[in-house]
């Protein structure tokens, strides 16, 4: 069977920028970070007092109370999101598209509250025991089980689980599951959690979080913040979501992934490299035909200086017309979601022919020499655009996305 | 007072290191003795539980050898920085 082409055509998002995928893009095109004084943990408990965490949330306003007992808040959000996206995507379930359909998810850390919660119970209450539904609640495809069975689907399902690479890699599986014929159908992305105490304090001890906020490719920039939320995408072929007259946002065109071989937490130039261009390569694409790129962008001094250099080393005298920049200066960095909020952002960049900025940037940095859209979103139609997701541990992933349209 | 907390400060990195105590002088830089990032902060972390003292990112920034981080320390003790590390209440 030759391959297939396959394109997007639901999104869902829950995150600190707002609890729709209509409330993200309104924050990401105005540069509004949603970055603020952390309310999970008692002020004063870490170094750093900002997070990006989703606001106004209410468990039972989208779950029965039963419900909310069965599911760690990362699992809620995969769930959030996935309705959204699917809801947006117009699916009309039969029984054949259910065993037709995959999901293939990412997160990081699974429910860490809930395994947080636990250890408290054991270690500081003095109790002997833990609640029975740590185990089911924390496991990280808790959220791609809860949506199975949310919508019946009952064809591949999994998670991937590759730090901050996590939902890109999800997204990247899901797309070749739909290409290549396995799956009519996905939903696909991640979500993550990490608002514990716990986890927290070993945030905290790596030294990488900013005290202040997130300045992506700034001279000044001091670390990442932490973010939480989740994202999904539907997708599926194109021709049969001409067929049923569906909305297309863009065509995902390539998966590229690589593993640095380097080092458990710092950077490499070429692992970078070689994602981008097994991206490139798996799309059909030449390096020229890329417009923008959403980086991966920490916030960190390592990270945004290496990714500047793999971007100069792979695109040449093209990077400096290519238009780069990092989202997680607003969303934060929402590890196992980062990668498919930051696909749904390039996405939404094509659809609209709006890139979003770079947020918080005050100084350029000689080391991160790119066009990074400081601080105000800019109109550009831009033909194809790449999502770079580095995670700790050196794997990378990178998704190619063409607009539709 | 300084050769004291210097010895003291060399013992902690040999732990955390793996590696003799002799083979670290008060003039090593990190980099001679293979010391990256990760295995600072992992340096920092045991200097913490040590001295029993929380060391803000501020102070811990630059440091690149044995005596500059003696000397970090040396400061900060003199200062008497509580330990913010006690367990808060979840």
């Amino acid at each position: 069977m030759p391959a297939r082409r396959v394109v997007v055509t639901g999104i869902g998002a829950i995150s600190a920028l707002g609890r729709n995928a209509a409330e993200f893009w309104q924050a990401l095109f105005e540069g509004r970070p949603g970055i603020g004084p952390l309310q999970a943990v008692p002020p004063g408990a870490l170094r750093f007092p900002n997070g990006a965490e989703v606001r106004g949330y209410s468990p039972t306003g989208y779950f029965r109370e039963k419900e909310t007992d069965f599911l760690d808040r990362f699992a809620q959000f995969a769930v959030v999101a996935a309705r959204e996206a699917v809801r947006d995507a117009q699916i009309e379930w039969t029984g054949e598209l259910r065993g037709q359909t995959a999901i293939v998810t990412g997160s990081c850390l699974g429910g860490k509250s809930t395994e947080d919660q636990g250890y408290f119970d054991l270690y500081a209450n003095k109790r002997n025991r833990v609640n029975p539904l740590s185990i089911p609640r924390s496991m990280e495809n808790a959220g791609a089980s809860r949506i199975s069975m949310e919508f019946g689907i009952t064809g591949p399902a999994y998670t991937i689980s590759t730090a901050c690479a996590s939902s890109t890699h999800a997204v990247g599986q899901a797309f070749w599951l739909v290409r290549q014929g396995a799956a009519e159908l996905a939903v696909t992305g991640g979500s993550e959690a990490p608002f514990s105490l716990g986890h927290l304090k070993a945030w905290e001890a790596m030294r990488v979080v900013s005290p202040d906020t997130c300045r992506p490719f700034s001279k000044d920039r001091r670390g990442m913040i932490l973010g939480e939320g989740g994202a999904m995408l539907v997708l599926e072929p194109l021709e049969a979501a001409r067929a049923r007259g569906a909305r297309i946002y863009a065509e995902i065109l390539g998966l590229g992934m690589s593993s640095d071989a380097h080092h458990i937490t710092q950077p490499s130039v070429e692992g970078p490299v070689r994602a981008m261009a097994a991206a490139l390569a798996d799309g059909g694409l030449e390096p020229e035909q890329i417009g923008y790129i959403n980086a991966h962008g920490t916030g960190t001094l390592a990270n945004d200086s290496t990714e500047a250099s793999a971007i100069r080393r792979l695109f040449g005298a093209h990077a400096g017309r290519l238009a780069v920049s990092s989202t997680k200066s607003m969303h934060g960095h929402a590890l196992g979601a980062a990668g498919a909020l930051e696909a749904i952002a390039t996405v939404l960049a094509l659809h609209h022919g709006l890139l979003p900025p770079t947020a918080n940037f005050t100084e350029p940095d000689p080391q991160c020499d790119l066009d990074v859209v400081p601080n105000a979103a800019r109109r550009a139609e831009v033909e194809c655009a790449l999502s770079n997701s580095f995670a700790f541990g050196g794997l990378n992933g990178v998704l190619a996305f063409r607009r539709c349209g | 007072m300084f050769e004291k907390l210097a010895q003291r400060v060399i013992s902690v990195i040999a732990a955390t290191q793996k590696m003799p105590p002799e083979k670290i002088l008060i003039d090593s830089t990190f980099e001679e003795l293979g010391i990256d990032s990760l295995d600072g902060v992992n340096i920092l972390f045991a200097l913490e539980n040590e001295f029993n003292i929380s060391i803000p990112d501020e102070a811990a920034q630059g440091i690149r050898g044995v005596r500059q981080m003696v000397e970090s320390l040396e400061k900060l003790l003199a200062g008497g920085i509580p330990d913010a590390g006690a367990p808060a209440q979840a």
